[in-house]
């Protein structure tokens, strides 16, 4: 592999110079018309003949002991052909904590431990039967006492949730169950010393609220369990390869025997990486004999999958009047709903990794509270430290008059900077998106009355992961491939694209499909911004696997030596003395021929693709609130973000605006909001308002392009980092038009009066 | 003959190794080191197997265990890192 050698200068790096052909156009994408006609089949468009209908009884306490469960009335009720409790789902993990705590979050064990958890299950012939028969389940509860917020949930009066938990991490064992699972610390030098060295103390706290992914399409699946053990699955989903592996453990299934289909995915971001009910399903089907469709309402969505954690942090920074950062410090608490997590590690590693710090320090606590589990969220726990940190940041700058943004760029992290969460970075991307926005018109525009803008800066790590592609050429001459990464974001056209680039043919002779489970080896899942990166890398690979066979059915049919075969611009060309009279084989004359030199054409290639490399952005945001009723709105709006190489530009431009505008969400609006009865009181897009696109402008994006020395084509993720910022800048931005610090997210009208009130009460 | 390197550890596996922030540990490879690991410091273990990254020269490796471990590189062990 080899790549187009770049600048040094992490601040002006030189962009990609390889030309393709194909990478970089923006070719129509190839589920284009199915979605826009309706054909596309999501999760709950599959069925079978005879299929039950599932339905799901779900606890209605945040916290409670499971005394009893009378199913016998529902059993009884004619159309119901199964029912079944944590009695029908043995514990088949085999001593994995992990996995039991997976199984006990799609059905409640011994106790409920949130509003929403699953405690019975049904399968009936309709949906009217399905519903009396849960109305005829009846639940014996002991209502034991519950905590929901994860300040309160440290405190030694809450009620603990789970007497199994011990803190991990911390330097002393711990020998009390605690509902902190999880200490942990990162960074380096001496942050006391640091302080002592600073003209200026920045300390602040900041709290953020528990938000959903808000994805359109509920989570769905028709699961058909045969006698014979075999099963079938359809189902919407990022990783069905994981939920395969995860359905048979947790059933007693060998993995081989339950066959997924991934549908078209209607949104993820991280809640359709684990799974919920789709072992319920399973377990009904095998009970009931029938197949068994269970599709969750919009209400079971918001109560019982994974929105992401709600945090409360604390950050403390020492600045020299220079604009020296001396010390940086954050102390940073999330939770993972009922279950143990690491987010708040994770907030801890991201939270300092745009800045070259001398001394920072990062502690994390992770924190179990009576909440749904909680899932990734795109950058997943990254936002909210940017949040903070991005603040503290604008604070500590305005306190030495020095520019937000060029306090920013003294201080970003370059090539040789040791990393607040440990390594020594690489070539990276901040300085190119911080001198981007420096110079962006954006930063020169003029505000109106009641307007303020917000810089902020984000972070993210970006994997890979294990893929595999196959790559066939048809007996026309035309080439299909088989991914099994599940296309969320476009990743079938890319695919395709690097398929056709490495081939020398156009993108209309090459079509992508996701393959099932039973049709290519493990893939991960599409998480992590992996999805492109991994699987173009193994597309590439594939197709140059492929190009040594269509060479070697060249040189069988011109009986030469392979050697003196080389492909280029979708031919194979005899090279070398004595091969002048021969014409070249284009992949249509070798797919014709292939019969006859050895069978079908075909490529495949498996890899681990590690090493993606990080990830940066910077984003610009105008906001405009009313003083009077403390709404604010988004009058422009500004990404950008490095992606490497950009394979499809209208893509990762849709890739960056759809990030931003879910952090604006979130920043604005969006918000859990539990009742001190532990209930979970806006389960609904009426009460839980996530934006439409009467709330925004265009966003406006800049695609930076910096090639990563470990994809062939210098390609990076891009599908997360672009909702790191937008909390940060947005908060800032509403600091700047009201006056007032904003530390408290979502900022909804309410909260947003209440701190300019408080202000002028001072 | 397997190289020593300085071997950083985060937070969460320090208690293993009596609060040091730092091992030395002979490896050549990333399998041999997780093997080394867990023969010296069991309580490792359970982490290595819920999945630990290590950054060679600051590239992050997951899943890669037959990577080695060049001479002198800055090696720092990290919880594997889940996305959305």
């Amino acid at each position: 592999m080899s790549l187009d050698s770049h600048s040094s200068d992490p601040m002006n790096p030189g962009l990609v110079e390889r030309k393709f052909k194909v990478i970089g156009s923006r070719v129509a994408r190839p589920d284009g018309v199915d979605k826009v006609t309706g054909r596309a089949r999501f999760g709950a468009d599959a069925s079978a003949p005879g299929q039950l209908v599932g339905l799901v009884l779900r606890s209605p306490h945040a916290h409670a002991q499971i005394v009893k469960i009378d199913t016998k009335a529902a059993e009884k009720l004619p159309g119901v052909k199964a029912v079944i409790t944590s009695v029908d789902l043995p514990d088949y993990t085999n001593g994995d904590r992990s996995m039991l705590d997976i199984l006990e979050n799609c059905m409640a064990r011994k106790k409920a431990l949130y509003d929403g958890h699953a405690v019975a299950a049904v399968a009936a012939i309709d949906a009217a039967t399905a519903r009396k028969a849960l109305a005829l389940i009846n639940v014996t509860y002991k209502i034991l006492p519950h905590v929901t917020d994860v300040d309160e949930a440290l405190k030694h009066t809450a009620p603990i949730i789970h007497d199994h938990i011990f803190t991990e991490g911390t330097p002393q064992k711990s020998e009390m169950p605690s509902n902190q699972n999880k200490h942990a610390s990162y960074g380096h030098g001496d942050v006391e010393q640091g302080l002592k060295e600073a003209d200026v103390v920045i300390s602040r706290s900041f709290k953020t609220e528990q938000t959903h992914q808000g994805y359109i399409e509920p989570h769905s699946c028709l699961a058909s369990v045969s006698p014979d053990g075999a099963a079938e699955m359809w189902v919407c989903t990022q990783g069905h390869f994981v939920y395969r592996n995860q359905c048979a453990i947790l059933l007693g299934l060998d993995a081989n025997k339950l066959r997924v289909t991934s549908s078209e995915i209607g949104g993820g971001f991280g809640g359709k990486t684990h799974i919920w009910a789709e072992p319920l399903a399973l377990a009904l089907s095998r009970k009931a004999n029938r197949p068994v469709k269970l599709t969750m309402s919009r209400e079971e969505v918001f109560r019982c999958t994974g929105p992401t954690s709600s945090t409360s942090i604390d950050v403390k920074l020492g600045v020299k009047k220079d604009g020296t950062i001396t010390a940086a410090f954050a102390e940073l608490r999330y939770h993972g709903g009922a279950f143990p997590s690491t987010w708040a590690e994770l907030g801890a590693q991201t939270a300092f990794a745009c800045y070259d710090l001398k001394n920072v320090q990062t502690i994390s606590k992770d924190v179990v509270v009576n909440r749904p589990k909680t899932a990734a969220y795109r950058a997943p726990s990254a936002p909210m430290a940017a949040f903070a940190v991005e603040n503290a940041m604008d604070e500590a700058a305005k306190a030495i008059g020095m520019d937000p943004l060029d306090f920013r760029i003294k201080n970003a992290a370059k090539e040789g900077t040791k990393s607040s969460y440990g390594p020594v970075y690489g070539p990276i991307g901040i300085g190119p998106t911080l001198m981007a926005a420096k110079n962006h018109p954006h930063m020169k525009a003029p505000l109106g009355k009641n307007q303020g803008r917000g810089v902020a800066c984000g972070f993210w790590f970006n994997f890979g992961g294990q893929t595999c592609v196959d790559v066939n050429i048809t007996p026309d001459g035309n080439v299909t491939i088989a991914q099994g990464t599940i296309d969320v974001g476009g990743s079938r056209a890319s695919i395709a694209m690097a398929v056709a680039e490495e081939l020398g043919v156009t993108y209309d002779h090459v079509r992508s499909t996701i393959a099932d489970t039973s049709s290519l080896g493990h893939n991960d899942m599409t998480d992590g911004s992996r999805g492109t990166f991994s699987t173009s890398m193994a597309a590439i690979f594939a197709t140059r696997n492929a190009i040594t066979v269509l060479r070697n059915r060249a040189a069988k049919t011109w009986e030469i030596n392979v050697d003196d075969v080389e492909w280029k611009d979708g031919s194979a060309h005899p090279i070398g003395k004595g091969h002048g009279n021969l014409a070249p084989l284009s992949l249509k004359d070798l797919a014709a021929g292939a019969g006859n030199t050895g069978g079908p054409i075909a490529g495949h290639a498996e890899i681990t693709a590690d090493n993606a490399g990080v990830s940066f952005g910077t984003h610009i945001a105008d906001v405009e609130t009313d003083p009077e009723t403390g709404r604010s709105l988004i009058k422009r709006y500004t990404v950008i973000q490095d992606a490497g190489k950009a394979m499809h530009p209208s893509y990762v431009e849709g890739q960056y605006q759809g990030g931003a505008v879910q952090g604006i969400g979130w920043a604005l609006n969006e918000e859990y909001v539990y009742g001190k009865d532990g209930r979970l009181q806006n389960a609904a897009f009426l009460d839980y308002r996530i934006p439409v696109c009467s709330d925004l402008p265009f966003i406006d994006t800049q695609i930076l392009e910096i090639p990563n020395p470990n994809h062939p084509y210098g390609v990076r993720g891009v599908g997360e980092t672009s909702i790191v910022p937008p909390l940060a800048a947005v908060s800032i931005a509403v600091t700047n038009s009201t006056g007032v610090r904003q530390t408290h997210i979502p900022m909804s009208p309410p909260r947003v009066l209440k701190s300019i009130q408080d202000a002028k009460a001072k | 003959m397997a190289l020593s390197h300085i071997i950083h550890l985060w937070g969460a596996l320090r208690p293993f190794a009596d609060g040091a922030p730092t091992i030395s540990v002979s490896a050549s490879t990333i399998r041999e080191l997780f093997r080394i690991l867990t023969e010296k410091y069991p309580g490792m273990e359970p982490h290595i197997k819920r999945g630990v990254a290590v950054s060679i020269n600051g590239q992050i490796y997951r899943d890669q265990w037959d990577t080695p471990l060049p001479q002198g590189a800055e090696i720092y062990l990290l919880q594997r890192i889940p996305g959305g």
